[in-house]
């Protein structure tokens, strides 16, 4: 059994393990780095606070063929996708780091091992099929070494951009409303009325994070990675 | 070293939906209440409209207790065991009530009469195989008091569809009779619910909005709703949601005798050497604490529940607290709630905004308000729309096999589609089994050294048959409302869940059943627990009021009886 000493130690060190946590989860930025991400340009020589350039450079390639710019709008690299992620990782998202830099070079050798060149050199045609196979998992066992499932990476991944591209620009994605305007999102009200709501009804666009006008205290979060494929949808 | 702090009347472990309620007629009663929670309080600063903090990264396992005690999960004892990254439950004053959808549905009386009446109707033999359900100990009628009282306390809005046995279609006309209207009218309706409606209507089903514990307009001095659609993982900006830290907790706090110890992680419950509890142990800060009490209320939520009477072991309760008879950890089942149904609209729907409380109700094919004669189930299931869309679970949108998942392709199919999806949501009826069962885990410890919660349970064939007819009963509903695609999602499993049941079970029989009638323990007079652990069976429907109408009702009795549980 447990002893009394030994229970009273774990107690401190959980204490202490969540004060470490809470503060390497730096989702709290002053207002003044927040704005840099809010004006829509693109900035893609920001310092990289967890990834390195080489990392950053592939995310980047991959971000532009899963949510390409085309004729309908910029899409997630332009939406700063990228910069999210790497903020995130340094902060919230640290636990994923390690499967980041594993998976990414899995990602290479599997572009080299199976297309004979690195990812970002490849047409974009044989770029869609390398991470077709990725996301269906077919890229497991190929020697490339992913951990356990390509599938499992792609979708972390996936989910991540998905994320930077459509979440709260606070965390520093969807720069400019890209994300929001893509999908037509009229934006975070605080108050929506019976109107709002009606079939046919288009409420104006609100650009604002929700952190804009003070009415919040900022975010944190737990370092606990979500569940996959969750939205978090429970009742 | 343990400090032993002054003894009180009732400590109540949990200030969730059950605990904080259970505060109230306590504190009111003139009896010295402590209540011990392992989070913090939180205010409506702290609630920000932010998708990323709330949904994705688990906001509301901001206070990391629950988080490191997410309970392992295996089908049977012959597949692997699996652990989530997070528990679906938070620590707070309040609980889940800050988070929660805050649907506050009465059982149907059938739910409460399941053997009964099923074999009334259609012989014992239609009683699911392997099954561990009994009658509950006392009918509707019994709760419907409490139900009342929780409704009128706290706030709920809703329309009655029975006041006393008069029925009216503008509300449930299957739920059991109940003494007077809700006390606000229901939250509104939106052109999206008003489209089902009346696609419901032309099914000739009677289709109603929900009731929910959220204001429809101004209640107690608090704001009525602001429908701006962050409620789902979201506490409420303008404390419109009536969980029981704005409502019971404070009018509690307020008659001097209740006492509100956050932070507090609770590891055992002491007994003396009559086998009664004594004291409950915590410790905050690394810091140990002995709080004595007369009697003590156990509602931490189902998991934790079982675990601290299994982990609460002594030489009168060699196998785990109030556990002589091995009761402790069986009949659980988390509730048939997976499996909704997806459809795909050629219109939008304009559901950006809004929550999930805020629905259209059908309960013809609930409980057993249809004919089971010629089905091969029992039980049924409530369909349920809301309107509830956040940016990034938006845009993860299935595609319905009509596009890729990624690319310009996707891109072009969503910027056309993203508001024109919809996914209901379909409670069903579920039973406990033989086998399906919480232990304590033989490996995954939590950081205080203490094993977790194991869940060893799976669903039935009952299960399974009602998930695919309600499945056709939603699919037939979205196309009389215009769907052109429907996608229908899997049933899920019975892993950590906000619907959990069992594991303390209530009823007369104590060699099937951990509590009274009363919620008292068979073998330890002065501990009582609260929560769906004591419920023997789970409705078509959300468990809180319920839950909270069984912790009204064990407090009421303990207040009554006082001396007699007590002393």
């Amino acid at each position: 059994m447990i002893s009394r000493r030994d229970l009273l130690k774990a107690a401190g060190a959980t204490v202490a393990g969540a004060a470490a946590t809470s503060e390497a989860a730096g989702v709290v930025r002053d207002d003044s780095e927040r704005r840099n991400f809010n004006t829509g340009e693109h900035q893609p020589s920001l310092p990289l606070e967890a990834l390195t350039a080489d990392e950053a450079d592939l995310l980047t390639a991959i971000a532009t063929r899963l949510i390409p710019a085309d004729a309908l709008g910029p899409g997630a690299v332009e939406a700063g996708a990228i910069a999210y992620l790497d903020r995130a990782l340094a902060g919230a998202l640290a636990p994923q780091r390690d499967a980041y830099r594993r998976g990414l070079a899995a990602l290479e050798r599997y572009a080299r091992s199976s297309r004979g060149r690195p990812f970002r050199e490849l047409a974009t045609v044989d770029q869609d099929s390398l991470l077709i196979d990725v996301e269906t998992g077919s890229a497991t066992g190929s020697g490339a070494g992913f951990d356990g499932s390509s599938a499992a990476f792609f979708a972390m991944l996936k989910g991540h951009i998905w994320q930077g591209t459509f979440g709260d620009p606070f965390y520093g994605g969807n720069r400019g409303y890209i994300g929001w305007d893509l999908l037509g999102y009229p934006g975070v009200r605080t108050v929506v009325t019976a109107d709002d709501q009606r079939l046919g009804a288009v409420p104006t666009p609100l650009r604002r994070s929700a952190y804009d006008g003070d009415l919040f205290h900022k975010a944190t979060a737990s370092t606990a990675p979500s569940r996959p494929g969750s939205h978090g949808d429970d009742a | 070293m343990a400090t032993t702090l002054k003894g009180t009347d009732v400590v109540i472990i949990g200030l969730g939906a059950a605990g904080g309620i259970a505060a109230l007629p306590l504190a009111e009663a003139g009896l010295q209440v402590i209540g011990l929670e392992a989070g913090t309080w939180l205010s409506r600063r702290d609630f920000a409209p932010d998708e990323i903090r709330n949904n994705v990264r688990d906001w509301p396992q901001a206070v990391q207790k629950a988080n490191r005690e997410v309970p392992t999960h295996r089908l049977n004892s012959q597949t692997p065991t699996t652990r989530a990254a997070s528990h679906p439950m938070m620590n707070g004053v309040g609980g889940t009530t800050l988070h929660y959808w805050a649907q506050s549905w009465r059982l149907n009386p059938w739910d409460f009469r399941v053997v009964s009446e099923t074999t009334r109707r259609y012989g014992a033999s239609r009683l699911p195989a392997g099954s561990t359900v009994e009658d509950w100990p006392f009918g509707y009628e019994e709760l419907e008091p409490y139900y009342d009282k929780v409704e009128w306390e706290t706030g709920v809005s809703g329309k009655a569809g029975n006041i006393q046995g008069t029925r009216d279609p503008r509300g449930n006309v299957f739920e059991g009779p109940r003494q007077r209207d809700y006390p606000m009218p229901p939250l509104r309706g939106t052109g999206f619910t008003d489209l089902m409606a009346a696609a419901a209507r032309g099914l000739g089903w009677t289709p109603f909005p929900g009731p929910a514990q959220i204001n429809s307009r101004s209640f107690q001095n608090r704001s009525a709703c602001m429908y701006h659609g962050f409620c789902n993982r979201g506490g409420c900006h303008v404390d419109a949601k009536n969980g029981t830290a704005t409502t019971t907790i404070p009018r509690a706090q307020a008659t001097g005798r209740f006492a509100v110890v956050t932070r507090a992680h609770v590891t055992t419950i002491d007994v003396d050497a009559k086998g009664r509890v004594s004291a409950v142990r915590y410790v905050t800060d690394g810091e140990e604490f002995i709080q004595p009490a007369k009697v003590v209320l156990l509602a931490a939520y189902t998991y934790e529940n079982t675990r601290l009477l299994l982990l609460s072991s002594s030489r009168a309760f060699p196998n785990g607290l109030s556990n002589n008879h091995g009761q402790v950890g069986r009949h659980y089942f988390s509730h048939a709630q997976g499996g909704g149904v997806s459809a795909l609209f050629p219109f939008n729907l304009n559901t950006w905004y809004g929550l999930p409380a805020q629905g259209m109700a059908v309960d013809e094919f609930a409980d057993d308000n249809f004919d089971h004669g010629g089905l091969d189930f029992i039980g049924g299931g409530n369909l349920w729309v809301y309107a509830d869309r956040r940016p990034i679970a938006a845009a993860s949108m299935s595609t319905f096999g009509l596009a890729p998942t990624w690319g310009s392709a996707w891109k072009a199919f969503v910027k056309t589609n993203v508001d024109r999806v919809n996914t209901a949501y379909l409670q069903k009826t579920t039973l406990p089994y033989e086998g399906n069962v919480l232990d304590l885990d033989p490996q995954i410890r939590d950081p205080l050294g203490f094993p977790v919660c194991r869940i060893t349970a799976d669903f039935r064939d009952n299960e399974r048959r009602i998930h695919e007819y309600i499945q056709e009963r939603m699919e037939q509903w979205y196309r009389a409302a215009g769907a052109i695609a429907i996608q229908r999602n899997p049933l899920g499993t019975m892993g950590p869940s906000t619907h959990s049941y069992g594991g303390t079970r209530m009823g007369d029989n104590p060699e099937t059943n951990v509590v009274n009638r009363w919620g008292f323990s068979h073998e330890v007079p002065n501990l009582g627990v609260l929560g769906g652990s004591v419920m023997g069976t789970s409705g078509s429907r959300n468990p809180t009021l319920t839950m909270q109408a069984l912790a009204w009702r064990t407090a009421d009795h303990l207040v009554q009886h006082w001396k007699a549980i007590a002393e």
